[in-house]
């Protein structure tokens, strides 16, 4: 296979021969996978869509909405997409466990700061009476945007695991084709991201 | 499976710069298509409907950027099968959200008009 | 948490009204004793199968053998097998239910003697358990069981994965089954409805049961067809392309892709109304800008494709049965597997059939009318290829083609009843009328139920080695056709004489007529189970005159067919080249069959595992927490199954291996068992010449 990349997307090159041909089939597979998690947003999206009406006297996005704090929490996971590709450069190219150590801590740091953001924007929305269950609008926010957040706080979890195990079995297969899956969802997520503060926040606000 | 720093061939070597600089390209401009939609909005310079359309477009434009650059699909020769399986997602995607979009609005417009935005 | 009663944090829900007896005792009135007994009779078969499968195990000293070798086994075949026996208890219950509905209905006029409330239960808990823990585990058990043989692959590409599947897949039947025990399954129909299974309507634990078990049933099942598509897509044996595996892998291929995209709307749909009920939240109510409508396309966006996926597999095992006892190829495989393909993306652009009548514009309805018209034309396609597979073949009329012919005859019927219901307006005429549920049993019934009777007969050999009793098979697939027709087709009478769905009785007396005949088809259709139950038991007494170790009872073309019955558990000793469509026919044909390889390898199989089984108690036991409001247990039962996925990553010897050495053991002892056993030919199919060499159709006539 020699340089010859298997996949168009994320791989690991020739320099990592057997984790390479283990992650042929789970990388596919899980590409598989997010693509069914993709259905879930997307049906979100078109839930919130229809209810953007359903506000029922209820407060509404320009009532709710921080937009410095959109930006932030955009800003802190686009950053963290960008360390993440560092993070994938230092396990294919260098295989230095320091050095990927350092950009996979770093984007742990951008995506818990990312739920910290997400966290308080979510209690200052229920203290100005935008609490799920005040409107079906209300609702269905309450169902995209925060469930974006809990795949944010799965692949942080993931990312923990997969840095304890390289630091006790070293970067074995196993590790690699998780970092190779985990790239994946982490840059699905920013995806999922772009649909939530361009159609979520800038429309609601604009 | 050293830990320590390896020599790379020049080949890989050659990879790698291109990587890199994929990774900051992608930055770079996905920077770009963020900050000019949140500043047509902190701004307000456009009447809202022309705002709305550029937010949309801008995003699709970023998500092709972010496949691009940070998940490295192309249009390149290689075994397609990453690339199909999005398009048909995207195909299945398309028919399940524009179709809800239609159904639902257009029973609201018959039906319940106080459900309109 | 906004539930509606109040509710104890250790108890949550649970009270002595739990019981299904307790209120014929609080009010012993007629109706109540008669609703009652027949609650606690369901439910005390419940309690006692259960019973009697731990004494017996127990007595017999399975357990140990039931967990390593079954529970914890992650090897496709016994997984496949578990499914199929998933999905044949919960058929006993569901036709048992069925029944029961056709006797209320033929006694219906005025009255009857079940209570609406019964009534709801029954035909809710009867959708949900047919469509959920009997057809979806019946296909997902048969593909587990057949795919990999068929493409020539050791095992599926993620072993484990797939334990976790079923173990979710039976958390969701549990659940269905505990149901009958504490409280009270919901009325809301298989489709779940909101507004009425909102709490402020439905404020008991019956829609959570409906919720839970379909979630976890659905999240299995999305897992599935993650699994299945990868194999399908990784996994084949070197030469096997696409084009040529058999067209049962490229029904599974695309069953799969609609498992995908079609299980995440269900899943969404049943969360969303979870949200409603358990967190105030307003997605479907009445009040506060919910909306109900958008739940009807949710669950519709899975609802269509689901039957496609229900009844592609079927397609897929009619064309080979077709095809194998006929002695010919399967005629205009291109065409089939074009019509698959086509079937396949169609059923994603139809789904608004299923509310012609919520009240959107006529174009749209006109535009979904048409989209779905379509889908009759790959659909007739198929049936051609079916018949001119059998033109001129070598026809054997035995089980699994008795079921095969009759679903052929009884399919069309049903179809042409959903062209007519395609017509929206048409549709507005007997929508939820007895109509609908004629045609989709003529569907489900004959497509899904005998196609799935069918694969078992067809493929029980290879599973268990010998041949399943042959004149107790053709009594049941004819009592199963016979019943249908006496059950099935007087419901299209009676819902163009306007009779509704789900209906408790009636007051109408020329209803009578009809529903006393459907209730005389479902006496027929219980005879069938019952007949079903009797060749399994002569079978498995008769086993020794049966057998066919050497693998291979039809005359079969494809991979599967080339292995020892029972199969070892790594499938094939070394994988195979495949040059061909039909490529075991092909080597029987040129003498090339039954041949030793040059050299064995080590072969690496994936080592046993818990996992599966521990998420099926966890899943199962934080659904039965939710359902009651038992937090205390749905907390510690999801943090154990996050921490056992987390602690099965840090594990690094996953796999076991099996030494060359062995494999050439075993492999040499089934080559010697297969030149010692004389080939047979078709004449000597069912009977016991037959020990599983053929003489394949081809050669018969120089015999
Ligand atoms: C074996 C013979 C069967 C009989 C006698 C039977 C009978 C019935 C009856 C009496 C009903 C209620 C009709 C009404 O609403 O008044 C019903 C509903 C239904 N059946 Fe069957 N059935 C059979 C097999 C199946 C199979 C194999 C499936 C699916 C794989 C199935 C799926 C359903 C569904 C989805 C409903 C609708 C439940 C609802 O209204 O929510 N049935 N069936
Ligand atoms: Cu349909």
């Amino acid at each position: 296979m020699s340089l010859q990349r298997r996949h168009p997307g994320l791989n690991l090159g020739a320099a990592h021969q057997e984790a390479d041909d283990a992650s042929e089939v789970l990388v596919f597979g899980f590409w598989v996978f997010m693509m069914s998690d993709l259905i879930v947003f997307g049906l979100l999206f078109a839930t919130y869509a229809t209810m953007l009406g359903a506000t029922a006297g209820g407060p509404g996005p320009r009532d709710l909405f921080d937009l410095r704090s959109a930006f932030v929490e955009t800003m802190l996971l686009l950053a963290s997409s960008f360390t993440f590709g560092m993070a994938s450069l230092a396990l294919k190219y260098r295989r230095d466990r320091g050095r990927l150590l350092f950009w996979l801590g770093l984007t742990l740091a951008l995506g818990a700061g990312f739920l910290g953001f997400e966290v308080h924007d979510f209690l200052a929305m229920i203290a100005k009476g935008g609490a799920p269950s005040r409107s079906g609008y209300l609702s269905a926010f309450f169902a995209l945007v925060p469930l974006h957040g809990l795949h944010v706080t799965a692949a942080s979890l993931w990312l923990v695991v997969l840095t304890v195990q390289s630091l006790v079995f070293g970067l074995d297969t196993r590790v690699k084709t998780g970092l190779l899956r985990l790239g994946i969802l982490w840059h699905f997520l920013d995806l999922i991201w772009i649909g939530i503060f361009s159609f979520v926040y800038l429309a609601g606000l604009a | 499976m050293s830990g320590g720093r390896q020599e790379l061939t020049p080949e890989a070597a050659r990879e790698r710069v291109q990587e890199l600089r994929a990774c900051v390209w992608g930055l770079g401009l996905a920077l770009l298509l963020t900050l000019v939609p949140f500043a047509l909005v902190a701004l307000g310079g456009l009447p809202r409907q022309p705002t709305l359309w550029t937010i949309g477009l801008l995003a699709l434009v970023q998500i092709v950027v972010h496949f691009r650059f940070f998940l490295h699909i192309d249009l390149s020769r290689q075994k397609r099968e990453d690339l199909q399986l999005i398009l048909f997602s995207l195909l299945i995607l398309l028919i399940m959200v524009g179709g809800t979009l239609w159904i639902i609005f257009d029973l609201y417009v018959r039906m319940m008009p106080a459900m309109l935005p | 948490m906004s539930g509606g009663a109040t509710w104890d944090p250790l108890l949550g829900r649970l009270g002595l009204d739990a019981l299904p007896f307790w209120s014929m005792i609080e009010h012993p009135t007629r109706p109540e004793i008669v609703n009652g007994s027949i609650a606690t009779a369901a439910a005390s078969v419940v309690v006692l199968g259960a019973l009697a499968v731990v004494v017996l195990v127990t007595r017999k000293g399975w357990w140990r053998a039931l967990w390593s070798d079954w529970l914890t086994s992650v090897d496709h075949k016994k997984i496949g097998i578990m499914y199929v026996v998933l999905a044949f208890v919960m058929l006993a219950r569901g036709v048992v239910e069925a029944v029961l509905m056709r006797a209320q209905q033929a006694f219906g006029l005025g009255g009857g003697f079940l209570s609406p409330e019964h009534f709801g239960q029954l035909f809710s808990t009867h959708g949900t358990i047919m469509i959920f823990f009997v057809a979806m585990p019946f296909l997902s058990g048969l593909i587990n069981f057949v795919m990999p043989l068929q493409i020539g692959a050791r095992d599926v590409s993620f072993p484990v994965l797939n334990s976790i599947s079923l173990g979710l897949t039976a958390a969701g039947a549990g659940l269905v089954m505990v149901s009958l025990v504490v409280g009270r399954f919901s009325t809301g129909g298989w489709s779940g409805y909101p507004p009425f299974t909102e709490l402020a309507y439905s404020p008991g634990v019956g829609p959570d049961y409906w919720i839970w078990s379909v979630t976890l049933s659905s999240l299995g099942s999305t897992l599935t067809g993650v699994n299945f598509a990868v194999t399908i897509y990784k996994q084949r044996a070197p030469g096997m392309h696409l084009f040529r595996m058999p067209l049962f892998c490229w029904t599974a291929l695309c069953t799969s892709i609609l498992m995908i995209f079609a299980m995440p709307p269900l899943t969404v749909a049943t969360l969303l109304l979870a949200l409603d009920r358990y967190a105030g939240f307003h997605f479907f109510t009445t009040t506060l800008g919910g909306d109900m409508m958008n739940y009807a396309n949710l669950f519709w966006l899975f609802g269509h494709p689901e039957v496609y996926i229900l009844i592609l597999p079927a397609f897929g095992v009619f064309s080979e049965v077709f095809s194998t006892f006929s002695g010919k190829r399967l005629y205009g495989y291109s065409s089939l597997v074009a019509a698959t393909m086509v079937i396949a993306v169609l059923s994603f652009t139809v789904w608004l059939h299923h509310f012609f009548t919520m009240g959107q514009d006529a174009d749209i309805n006109a535009a979904f009318g048409i989209a779905t018209m379509t889908i009759g034309i790959p659909t007739g396609v198929k049936v051609y290829d079916w018949l001119l597979t059998l033109f001129r073949g070598r026809v054997r009329l035995t089980t699994p083609m008795i079921y095969a012919l009759g679903f052929t005859v009884l399919f069309v019927v049903g179809g042409l009843s959903g062209i007519l219901l395609a017509n929206p307006t048409i549709d507005f005429q007997v929508h939820n009328t007895l109509f609908l549920v004629a045609h989709f049993h003529n569907m489900l019934v004959p497509g899904l139920l005998f196609g799935m009777l069918a694969g078992y007969s067809f493929w029980f050999p290879k599973a268990f080695g010998f041949r399943l009793d042959e004149r107790w098979g053709r009594i049941s697939a004819l009592a199963w056709i016979v019943g249908f027709m006496l059950a099935f087709f007087p419901l299209y009478a009676l819902g163009l004489l306007g009779m509704p769905r789900r209906m408790v009785a009636f007051f109408q007396p020329a209803y009578l007529p009809w529903t006393i005949a459907a209730g005389l088809g479902g006496l027929v259709i219980l005879f069938a189970l019952f007949s079903l139950v009797v060749q399994l038991r002569v079978s498995v007494g008769a086993r020794e005159a049966n057998r066919v170790p050497v693998g291979d009872p039809w005359d079969g073309r494809s991979l599967e067919w080339a292995t020892a019955a029972p199969p070892p558990e790594y499938n094939f000793p070394v994988l195979p080249e495949v040059g061909s469509r039909d490529p075991f026919m092909t080597a029987k044909e040129a003498g090339a069959a039954y041949q030793e390889p040059e050299a064995y390898e080590d072969i690496e199989m994936p080592a046993n595992s818990a996992l599966g089984a521990l998420l099926c108690l966890c899943g199962g036991a934080a659904g039965f927490g939710l359902v009651w409001y038992l937090f205390w247990l749905v907390v510690p039962a999801l943090a154990v199954a996050l921490g056992a996925l987390i602690a099965r990553s840090f594990l690094r010897r996953t796999t076991r291996t099996i030494a060359a050495g062995e494999v050439r053991r075993t492999h040499r002892h089934w080559l010697a068992e297969v030149s010692r056993t004389a080939a047979v030919t078709r004449a000597g199919e069912c009977d016991v010449r037959n020990r599983g060499r053929a003489v394949p159709a081809a050669l018969e006539a120089a015999e």
